[in-house]
């Protein structure tokens, strides 16, 4: 039961992009299709549940029992940097049509602050290993849904006529803005 | 004086909010009250003044294949600081701004500018790059947090402008206000832009 709220939570209620406001970047950039935006979002729920299961290792058995919590951004940010790397070289050998699928996208991760920031607030709560990463695969769920839906939308966006001073970010904002009006409608769900 | 259009660079005709639109999660997560655009705002600024500078002073030293990870370390150095001296000194602001603090880290505006500016020119202009790049972000976060608060709370700088019981636009200090702000705020400025040919 713990679990499923876990999921729900993260995917529709505390929606990562929608009401948390972290990863806006790629969410803007990467959405302009839904077949890069789906190849972005595989990448992005490996690498977040891949890097909060380290970084909750590091976390209890490194930082805490020396007492270098302070150490944590630097840490984490060179943890997640690290790891963007290793995949990229273990997929290119291991799962070569993987690697094509997801390669142009796993180096903008790095850049991806959904993937810190998601990796400190579970830090924050108290979570298992196993909800930790339960809970960042369902981050990274609700961060591909929202990216897919987007991406949807402005692929109809492009047949319509729209006016010259919002085209671009403006109006990518706005549609934002009203998508995010709607996932308002799942709070309540989960106390 | 030659070196002002260095300064004066962020501040309008490449403001990083409304023009190069960088750092956006911070823009629209903390703009809430106004007190949160000036405190994200001068954190922001101080790490960004001072990655600047020392990554020009730095700029021959470093070797070319790890230039970005040492960017990281460099800004990460300065955003400790930044949390552990917040902490200490504002809690309530540390506690409204919370984890964007921390993930001052990955706001691509800072290791843009280390990038693209810092990495190629003298310490002087990187100082003055950051400043105005600083100040600009500063500037458009502010002005967006001040409409939101107006309009979601009935007040500015925690200052009420309505009555306790009066009826205001609640959404706007919610996540889709948020949004909806930040997009007309850029149609705004496109518009000048072309207006007074920017």
């Amino acid at each position: 039961m713990e679990y499923i709220l876990i999921i729900i939570s993260a995917v529709l209620v505390n929606n990562v992009v929608l009401a948390q406001f972290l990863g806006v970047c790629p969410f803007l950039g990467v959405s302009g299709k839904i077949s890069t935006s789906v190849g972005m979002g595989m990448a992005v729920i490996f690498v977040m549940s891949l890097a909060n299961l380290v970084t909750f290792l590091i976390q209890n058995y490194l930082l805490i029992p020396l007492h270098i919590e302070f150490m944590q951004t630097i840490t984490f940010i060179f943890i997640i940097a690290f790891l963007v790397q290793v995949v990229e070289i273990i997929l290119k050998k291991v799962a070569p049509p993987l690697y094509k699928a997801l390669g142009i996208y796993l180096p903008l991760i790095t850049t991806n602050c959904a993937v810190l920031g998601i990796a400190l607030l579970a830090v924050k709560k108290d979570f298992n290993l196993l909800m930790s990463v339960v809970y960042a695969a369902s981050i990274a769920v609700g961060f591909t849904l929202a990216l897919v839906l987007m991406a949807g939308i402005r692929e109809q966006l492009d047949l319509a006529d729209v006016p010259k001073g919002v085209r671009g970010f403006a109006i990518s904002l706005i549609i934002a803005g009203l998508l995010s009006l709607a996932f308002m409608g799942f709070s309540g769900i989960v106390k | 004086m030659t070196n002002l259009k260095y300064f004066t660079n962020g501040l309008l005709k490449e403001n990083p909010t409304f023009v190069l639109v960088l750092g956006t999660c911070p823009t629209l997560a903390v703009t809430t009250a106004a007190i949160n655009g000036i405190g994200m705002g001068a954190a922001t600024t101080f790490v960004l003044v001072c990655s600047n500078l020392l990554i020009s002073l730095l700029k021959n030293l470093i070797p070319n294949k790890v230039r970005i990870a040492a960017f990281i370390l460099i800004i990460a150095t300065f955003v400790t600081i930044v949390d552990l001296v917040m902490k200490a000194y504002t809690p309530d602001l540390y506690k409204a701004l919370g984890i964007f603090i921390p993930l001052i880290v990955v706001n691509c505006i800072i290791l843009g500018r280390a990038e693209a500016f810092a990495q190629k020119n003298s310490v002087w202009r990187s100082v003055l790059d950051g400043l105005g790049m600083g100040i600009g972000f500063t500037l458009a976060i502010t002005l967006l947090a001040c409409i939101r608060e107006i309009l979601g709370n009935g007040s500015i700088f925690n200052i009420r402008l309505l009555s306790e019981n009066a009826a205001t636009i609640l959404v706007f200090v919610l996540p889709p206000g948020a949004f909806v702000t930040y997009g007309l705020l850029i149609a705004i400025v496109n518009r000048l832009k072309v207006k007074f040919n920017i």
